[in-house]
Order: C-alpha cells, then sequence, then structure tokens
C-alpha cells in the first residue's frame, strides 16, 4: 500500500512540475506564481469531486452512482441562477463572488438534503430508476438554469459564469482562498468520520448491527457532499462523469475497503488526471478542446461499461 | 371527438402564432402585413407545426422498435449522431450541396441509431429502464464527440444552434426541408400497421409472416431523416417523440393506425404552445422552445417515471 | 431476554403484526415459523431495530429498543443480513475484523486483533482469510458472516432465512456452528427457518406465526404437529417421529 502511495504522489508532483514549468517564457517569477495559482485551483477541484464521490457512492452502496450524475452541480448552477434572478441584475452587481458563492453552496446543502432524500427513499432497491432519475433532474436543472439566464439578461449569454463545459484552463481564481477553506473544512469533517464510512460500506442491515445505521450519516455526508460539488463547480463548472472515472480507477489500484486509504488514493488520482491531463492537452499536443471534454467521453464510455458489467 | 377537438384547438394555436411577434400587425402598414407574414410569421408556424408532428411520431416509432416507452430519438443518440454528421459534412465538405449535406446528416443519424440498436438488444428485458439510461448516457457520449470536432474545428457557434432547439431563426427559404421531415413522418402511416405488430416482438412479427428486419430498417430510415432534418433547420428538442406517444397511448390506446393521426397533431401542438409561450414569457425577447421543453418534458418524464409508470408500461 | 410487548406493526394501513407479546429467554435457538407474509422478517427487523417501532416496547435485558445509543446496542444484539453480498471488495479478515467495530471504532487493538485471529481459527476460515469475499462460495460465505457476528461477541443474534441458497451440507454446517455457539446458554439466536424439518432439528424453541399473530409456541415436539401443518400452513401434510425427533413428510 505504501509503494502504490509513494509511486502516486511522485507522479502528482512530476505533473505539477510539468504543468508549471512547460513552455513558460519570460517573467519566469510572474509566470510560475499565474500558474501555481491555477495548479492549486486545478488540486482543489480535484480534491473535493473525488472525496465528493468516493463518500457519495459508500453512502449510496454503489459504484456507478455519482453526485454529479444525480445532478448536484446541475442543481448549484440552477441555484445561483435563481439566486441572481432574485435579487436583480443590478444587485447582483455589487455583490461579491464569495458571498454568491457561499449562498449557493448554504442553498445547495438544503435543497440536496430535501431532493436528494426524496429521491433515495423512493428509488430504494432500484438503482436504474434512480439514475434515470437523477440523469433527468440534471436535464431539468440545466433548462431551467437556461430559463433564469435568458429572464435575468436575454441578450448576454452568460451573466452568470456558467458554461455548458467545464473550463479547467480557465479557473476562476479568485474565489482560490475562499474555496481552499471550505474544501478542507469539509476534507476534515470527512477524514474524521472515515472509519464510520468503512462501516457504512457494508450495506445497511450489517452497519446497523455495528451500531452505525447508515440514515445516522446520511444527513452528515450530504452536506459535506454538497459543499464539496459547490466548491468544484464554482472553481471550474459542471464535469458528468470526472468523479466516476476517478472512483473507478481507485478502486481499481486499491483493493482496500478501507477510507483511509480510498480517500487520499482518489484525491491523488484526480489530481493526476486533471493536472497530468491538462499540461498534454494545453501544453504538450497544444489542442484547443478541453480537457473536460475528453474527460466526458472517456467517463461516459466507463459508466457505460460498468452500467452494463453490473447487470451480470 | 378527440381528434376534431385537437383539431381545433391546433387551429387556434396556429393562428394565435401568426399573430404574435415584436411587431404588432396592427401598427404595422397594411402593405406589409403580407410580406411579414409569409416571410416570418406563417413559416415559422409551419416549421413548429411540421417539427412537433414529426418528433412526435419518430418518437413513436422509435418506441416501436425498441419496445420501451422511454426512448425517443433525441434523447437516444439520433439527434447527436446527426449532428456530428452535420460537423463532419461542414469540416470536410464545406461546398457540398445542401441536398448531399442532408443526406450525409441523415446518414450519420442512421448509423448511430443503428448502434444504438445493437447495443440495447443485448440489454436484459427484465430492465426496461436500462435502455433509456443507456440511450441517455450513449447521447452524451456522441455529444461529446461532437464537442470535441467543434473545438478543433473552431465551429462552437454551430453547436449553439444545433443543441438548443429554437424557432426564431424561421424564415421563408430556410425552413422548407422541414416538409421533407414531415413527408417521411406521414409515410410511416401508410404502414402503421406492420409498426404496431412490431412493438409486439420479432417472434410475433414472424408468427404474422412480416419481414421484421426490413420494418425496422423503414423505421430506422424514417427516424434518422426526421432527426437530421430538425437538428439542421431547427436544432434538437427534447422529450417531444417521449412524451406525446405516452400520453396519447394512455388515451387513445396502441393501435397506430388509429393513434398515430393524433399524436402528430398532440405534438405539433406541443412545439406550437411551447414556442408561443417561449415569444411570450419574457416579451419582446425570446426563450427558446427546446429551454421550453426541456423544463415541462423533463417534470413530464419524472411523472411518467413516477406516477403515471403503472399505466405508462 | 428479549421482551416483546403488544407490537402492532401496519404498512399502508394493512396490519403485518397484531399485538405481539412474546418473551425470548436468553440462550438456545429460537425459530420463528410460519407461512409467507405471516410477519416473521418484520418481527425480526423491529427487534434488529432496522424497522422503527410504531406501537408496544420491545427490551433486549434492560435496553429498550429506540431509545438506546446504537453503538450500546451493538454490544449486545447482532444481526445477520439476509443478502450476503457486500458492495465494497472485503477479504474474509476484513469482513470478520468489522465485527470489533463497536468496541474499538475503527482503531482495533491488539486484543481485537487477536479475537479475529481466533475466530478466524476457529471457523476454520484461516487457510481463505486473504481470499475476496466474492471469490467464495455460498457456504463459506456464510460462514464467513457468521464469524463475524462471533467476534463482535454479542448477546443476541438475529438470522433472518439464512438457509436460502445454501445446499444441503451448507445448511447443516450452518446450523451446527449455531448450535455450538449457543452451548452452554451463553447466547441466544433468533432465526427465521422456511423449513420445518430444520427448526425441528436444531432450534430448542418455535414459535409459529400467522397472519402476524402468534399462534403457536414451545418445544419443537409440541409444536411441529400434523395439526400444525393443517391449520398454519393449511397442507395436510403427515408429521412422524424418527430418532426421537418430529419429521414432516414432505
Amino acid at each position: 500500500m505504501r509503494v502504490r502511495f509513494i509511486l502516486l504522489t511522485i507522479a502528482l508532483s512530476l505533473c505539477c512540475a510539468a504543468y508549471l514549468s512547460i513552455g513558460a517564457r519570460g517573467d519566469w517569477g510572474f509566470v510560475l506564481s499565474f500558474r501555481a495559482q491555477k495548479l492549486a485551483a486545478l488540486l482543489l477541484v480535484g480534491f473535493s469531486l473525488s472525496w465528493a464521490t468516493v463518500v457519495f457512492q459508500t453512502i449510496t452502496g454503489n459504484r456507478i452512482l455519482t453526485p454529479s450524475i444525480m445532478g448536484f452541480d446541475a442543481l448549484y448552477l440552477l441555484l445561483l441562477s435563481a439566486l441572481v434572478w432574485s435579487i436583480g441584475a443590478q444587485a447582483y452587481q455589487a455583490l461579491s463572488a464569495q458571498v454568491l458563492m457561499t449562498a449557493s453552496a448554504a442553498l445547495l446543502c438544503g435543497a440536496a438534503l430535501i431532493l436528494f432524500k426524496t429521491v433515495l427513499r423512493a428509488g430504494r432497491g432500484n438503482l436504474m430508476q434512480m439514475i434515470l432519475t437523477g440523469v433527468v433532474l440534471s436535464v431539468l436543472f440545466r433548462s431551467l438554469t437556461a430559463y433564469f439566464q435568458r429572464v435575468i439578461d436575454p441578450n448576454e449569454y452568460a451573466v452568470v459564469q456558467a458554461a455548458s463545459f467545464a473550463r479547467f484552463s480557465n479557473v476562476d481564481t479568485s474565489l482560490l482562498l475562499l474555496a481552499a477553506v471550505l474544501s478542507l473544512g469539509a476534507g476534515l469533517a470527512v477524514w474524521r468520520i472515515r472509519h464510520r464510512l468503512d462501516v457504512t460500506s457494508l450495506g445497511p442491515v450489517l452497519s446497523a448491527s455495528l451500531g452505525e445505521p447508515p440514515r445516522r450519516v446520511q444527513w452528515q455526508v450530504l452536506i459535506l457532499i454538497s459543499v464539496l460539488v459547490s466548491i468544484s463547480t464554482a472553481l471550474v463548472g459542471p464535469v458528468a462523469f470526472f468523479g466516476l472515472l476517478v472512483t473507478s480507477l481507485t478502486y481499481l489500484v486499491t483493493p482496500s475497503c478501507r477510507h483511509s486509504e480510498i480517500l487520499p488514493t482518489a484525491a491523488l488520482i484526480a489530481g493526476i488526471i486533471l493536472v497530468g491531463g491538462q499540461t498534454l492537452m494545453e501544453r504538450v499536443l497544444d489542442l484547443s478542446t478541453p480537457l473536460s471534454v475528453v474527460v466526458e467521453f472517456i467517463g461516459g464510455l466507463i459508466f457505460l461499461f460498468l452500467l452494463l458489467r453490473s447487470l451480470r | 371527438m378527440a381528434k376534431w377537438l385537437c383539431l381545433i384547438a391546433l387551429a387556434f394555436l396556429a393562428s394565435a402564432s401568426l399573430f404574435v411577434g415584436v411587431i404588432d400587425l396592427r401598427q404595422v402598414a397594411p402593405d406589409e402585413v403580407w410580406p411579414l407574414i409569409r416571410d416570418s410569421r406563417f413559416p415559422r408556424t409551419v416549421a413548429t407545426l411540421l417539427t412537433g408532428a414529426s418528433l412526435a411520431i419518430a418518437g413513436q416509432i422509435m418506441q416501436q422498435i425498441a419496445r420501451n416507452r422511454f426512448v425517443e430519438p433525441m434523447t437516444s443518440g439520433t439527434g447527436q449522431s446527426a449532428a456530428l454528421g452535420i460537423l463532419m459534412t461542414a469540416v470536410f465538405f464545406p461546398t457540398a450541396p445542401i441536398g448531399i449535406k442532408m443526406g450525409l446528416a441523415s446518414g450519420a443519424a442512421l448509423a448511430g441509431s443503428v448502434l444504438f440498436f445493437a447495443i440495447i438488444r443485448r440489454l436484459p428485458p427484465t430492465q426496461p429502464l436500462l435502455v433509456p439510461l443507456v440511450g441517455l448516457i450513449y447521447g452524451g457520449i456522441v455529444g461529446a464527440g461532437v464537442t470535441y470536432v467543434a473545438y478543433q474545428a473552431d465551429m462552437l457557434q454551430f453547436i449553439e444552434i444545433w443543441m438548443n432547439g429554437e424557432f426564431s431563426g424561421t424564415l421563408r427559404g430556410r425552413y422548407e426541408l422541414l416538409w421533407l421531415a414531415g413527408l417521411a413522418a406521414a409515410l410511416t402511416y401508410l404502414v402503421a400497421d406492420q409498426f404496431s405488430i412490431i412493438g409486439l416482438g420479432e417472434v410475433v412479427s414472424l408468427n404474422l409472416g412480416l419481414n421484421y428486419r426490413q420494418v425496422v430498417m423503414l423505421g430506422l430510415v424514417m427516424i434518422s431523416v426526421v432527426a437530421g432534418l430538425t437538428v439542421v433547420t431547427v436544432g434538437m428538442i427534447p422529450f417531444v417523440g417521449l412524451v406525446v406517444p405516452n400520453l396519447v397511448s394512455l388515451l387513445a390506446g396502441d393501435n397506430l393506425r388509429r393513434t398515430l393521426p393524433i399524436t402528430a397533431m398532440a405534438g405539433a401542438g406541443l412545439v406550437l404552445a411551447a414556442d408561443l409561450a417561449g415569444r411570450l414569457v419574457i416579451y419582446p425577447f425570446e426563450m427558446p422552445v427546446g429551454t421550453v421543453i426541456g423544463i415541462v418534458g423533463a417534470v413530464a418524464f419524472l411523472w411518467l417515471l413516477y406516477g403515471g409508470s403503472r399505466l405508462a408500461r | 431476554m428479549i421482551d416483546i410487548q403488544d407490537v402492532t406493526y401496519k404498512i399502508a394501513g394493512q396490519p403485518i403484526l397484531q399485538d405481539v407479546s412474546l418473551q425470548l429467554d436468553k440462550g438456545g435457538i429460537i425459530a420463528l415459523i410460519g407461512p409467507n407474509g405471516a410477519g416473521k422478517s418484520t418481527l425480526l427487523s423491529l427487534v434488529a431495530r432496522l424497522l422503527p417501532l410504531q406501537t408496544g416496547t420491545i427490551r433486549v435485558d434492560d435496553l429498550q429498543i429506540g431509545q438506546t445509543v446504537d453503538t450500546v446496542l451493538a454490544k449486545k444484539l447482532g444481526i445477520l443480513p439476509q443478502e450476503l453480498t457486500v458492495a465494497s471488495r472485503l477479504t474474509i479478515r476484513d469482513l470478520v475484523g468489522f465485527g470489533r467495530y463497536p468496541y474499538h471504532k475503527g482503531r482495533p487493538s491488539a486484543d481485537d486483533h487477536d479475537r479475529v485471529d481466533t475466530a478466524l481459527h476457529l471457523f476454520d476460515l484461516s487457510d481463505l482469510a486473504e481470499r475476496q469475499l466474492e471469490t467464495l462460495s455460498g457456504g463459506q460465505r456464510q460462514r464467513a458472516f457468521v464469524a463475524m457476528a462471533y467476534v463482535q461477541d454479542t448477546d443476541y443474534l438475529l438470522l433472518d432465512e439464512p438457509l436460502n441458497n445454501l445446499d444441503i451440507a451448507a445448511s447443516r454446517a450452518l446450523m451446527t456452528l449455531l448450535r455450538d455457539l449457543t452451548a452452554g446458554r451463553k447466547r441466544t439466536v433468533v432465526i427465521v427457518l422456511h423449513d420445518i424439518n430444520y427448526a425441528a432439528a436444531y432450534a430448542d424453541r418455535i414459535i409459529a406465526l400467522k397472519a402476524g399473530r402468534v399462534v403457536a409456541d414451545g418445544a419443537p415436539d409440541a409444536v411441529v404437529t400434523a395439526a400444525l401443518l393443517r391449520d398454519v400452513f393449511e397442507t395436510p401434510a403427515n408429521v412422524t417421529t424418527v430418532a426421537r425427533r418430529q419429521v414432516v413428510l414432505v
């Protein structure tokens, strides 16, 4: 386990070094500090999304569902747009991005609790119905977001910075400090319940038998997931299958069931995919396509594969 | 009876559509009224009617072939494949005549649908919800491919147009291809009985002496033509092909010879109403019809999935 | 003692259990039998706190279900799930080790490791300890789960139809294991069984339910009779005695 861990850490460090140095010209001090900010944002996104996904899969007891597939990030963007709409475009201009993000994240916590508690209860035992509900809810949230954006400003396409694809190359670094504080806080809370999560992953009956009924952690975990998803969505926008890609790879390389191993591994893998992938696409191959589109493509294929395999 | 009510409602909506717009017809000089209607209002109204009717019928046919009530071309990869085809044509044969472009788009849509059906044939019949789910993801993957090509070819602005249906750009001379889609949809009425029978499955079809493969292929071609033409002229409109056939089947059953005309009218009515609503909700600006139907359709889908599922299955 | 008082449970207005009162004394195997839909599993789930109580009370020794902290109850009462698949990939040692969780909360001591080793040895799982759970046969997996319940070291163990999907050898091996666990009257096993012959062969006490009510309760030879089969299961089967044990002729 230790060897795997060290290897992953080295790989991530190499990716980071490559990201910072390749193609840097001119004033190194300026380039480095500029790129370091983006790098920090990418690492934060990887951390938040990978942990949110791992924890979500643990409390729902399967390895296909992710917060993004269930529409968490679409819901975040919807709440953000609805918020801007309700306070009006002028008042919105006066608010800082930090306030907006915190308010939307708080709203997401409440909405996610109500909505996903209902969905998880209604679809219990029927995985297909639950996933389908999530996918259709995402469509609904996206359409409503588009609706609000048109109502807010019919001429401009984006008052709210909410592109339809994630933009890893153009992260919003103004939110960096707040995002770092929030995600580390949420991460700490997740780390503290890692043993309880181990037990929860045994399924509802066994975990109840061991004195950790899933309903007790569910509330707590849904709030933490909402915070983590809010952070990553605020920084780079929605990423449908990224979490799934990360957790699939994580379970592949970690035979363990312990969250004290799964969580750090997932964060490292997420960092490698994001930073390494971004370096490759942007610096080496010089492609104009965003990494998220490629991640979406590969992640979608993995999703189909997992889904079809789950039937055997 | 139901047919007549539909027709009256449709006529009412259509005439409303002719008179709603940024320019108030009462304030226009009399000699400009006719050109305005001829060049903008009438084409737009006809385009919505044709799109709605053909999408609803395409959805109905797709559900018959898949034997699953939760699929339709725009959420199962056919629409996305069509967009991929158009994009490829625009990149590699930018000077090809429009007819060839349409042909290639519909061909790509056909290839995409054939692949989709090849995948879902292998799914177990005990998991009916898996089919729409695989369709949605499959559409997403093809969509990611479209985005990739568009990025590389620097044609992103076209994607916005194809991926979210809108009638605001519909003018005389730019919508006429939709008549072809309408024609393709109308032709299915001639073989309505065959489609009713293949909905009962391959064994029953063979037992009744039907050439199963030939009918399925005919249906797929029709779906692809409709998908290709609508994506190019107005863009993707989700859920019409899903919600309308389900509602019609709840009310009027599944005998296609009787229900296809109702399906066509209800689809036309839905798209027309959504377009009207989109034109009025933030007047004088416009809400794309794809957004309006995305909201209404997703809610209706969830209702079918939970509340109405006992009836719909 | 598990003390069940006036428990009624309804789902959508339909009564599943009606005024059930039972005292399950400490020690031995207690089998719950009855036709499909009699309420056996519901009763077990209520005791196991998998379902919330609607009316009535259930006490396990001095702990009242619904009022006791879950972690305290976890040292008193263990449940074996019907479904023996776990979503995460576990080795046998991992699984058995989780049985100690109520005591160490994720930080196992040397003593906890010792107990796991002892259990693995006792249940003849030492050779399989590092194997993944999903690679085992149904019988081996069942044994691993019982070993887990064993290290959890609870006075009461609840099992819901554990013989489903087991062949005769595995079924007999499991029942023998449970017998050994309850030897010396230290532990109590409450088990829902479909096969009356297994209940008659291994249980110390049999409780029969029908339509949410207790209709028979007592030692196997008093309960397993042709009259029971006729009245409760509504099938005219004969009962005979073989080697001083009641056997239903199927």
